[in-house]
């Protein structure tokens, strides 16, 4: 799945996106995964409460199912307006 | 419907002019627009870059829409959001919205932006003389979404 990152999250992480091959059955499950692959992740992934995240472009928590998911995003709580 | 995301600025009174143009039953038009605010102790050089995520931004904002039009009868509503860099004075956000009478318009317009604050994916960056910094989210701003249920 493609896996997109914004805000401070891109900074840390380098990248704004990336395939990622994974069998995560959860948002929280990928987050493991992510965390365990390099520091630059763990150090992303520190503080969950800082991360919100959205699966195929809608707001979902950790606890929401990946199957058949193609795209999930993670970024700080939103600021615009 | 009219959600745009652009670089460019907006005109108000163009805006209001093209959402009223062909409904005479519209009575009140509200208009909030968002302006980039100086950081105090930014220097001369301040800029803001508002940072979105493309794919979900229109979405998100045309969902915002719909739950403002289920709950009040709005003859129309326009969200328009800048991205990319601005500077302080400079418009971010203009929200319209119509009707027949002024209290659905008054309070339609105030729940598009608290929505539009809490659930669109925009993120502010501000840089001055003291370096750069990602805003923070307002607790402020839940507790104002937290009110309309």
């Amino acid at each position: 799945m493609q896996v997109l990152y914004f805000a401070w999250l891109r900074e840390r992480i380098g990248a704004a996106r990336e395939e990622v091959q994974t069998d995560a059955a959860t948002v929280a499950d990928l987050v493991g995964e992510l965390r365990a692959r390099e520091p630059r992740y763990a150090a992303a992934f520190s503080d969950m409460s800082a991360v919100r995240v959205a699966v195929d472009q809608t707001m979902a928590d950790m606890t929401a199912p990946l199957k058949g998911a193609r795209e999930v995003a993670f970024f700080p709580p939103v600021t615009g307006g | 419907m009219a959600v745009r995301v652009q670089e460019a600025d907006f005109d108000i009174a163009a805006e209001i002019a093209a959402l009223t143009a062909t409904d005479r039953d519209i009575g009140a038009v509200v208009s909030f627009t968002g302006l980039v605010r100086e950081i105090a102790g930014g220097g001369a050089d301040q800029r803001m870059t508002l940072e979105h995520y493309p794919a979900m931004t229109e979405r998100a904002l045309a969902e915002i829409e719909a739950q403002a039009r289920a709950r009040w009868p709005l003859s129309g509503v326009a969200i328009i959001h800048r991205v990319g860099p601005l500077a302080p004075g400079d418009n971010i956000v203009l929200v319209l919205a119509a009707s027949r009478h002024r209290h659905a318009a008054f309070e339609a317009a105030a729940f598009l932006m608290d929505y539009l604050k809490t659930r669109a994916p925009f993120w502010k960056k501000e840089a001055g003389a003291s370096g750069a910094r990602w805003v923070d989210a307002r607790e402020s701003d839940e507790a104002a979404v937290a009110r309309w249920g």
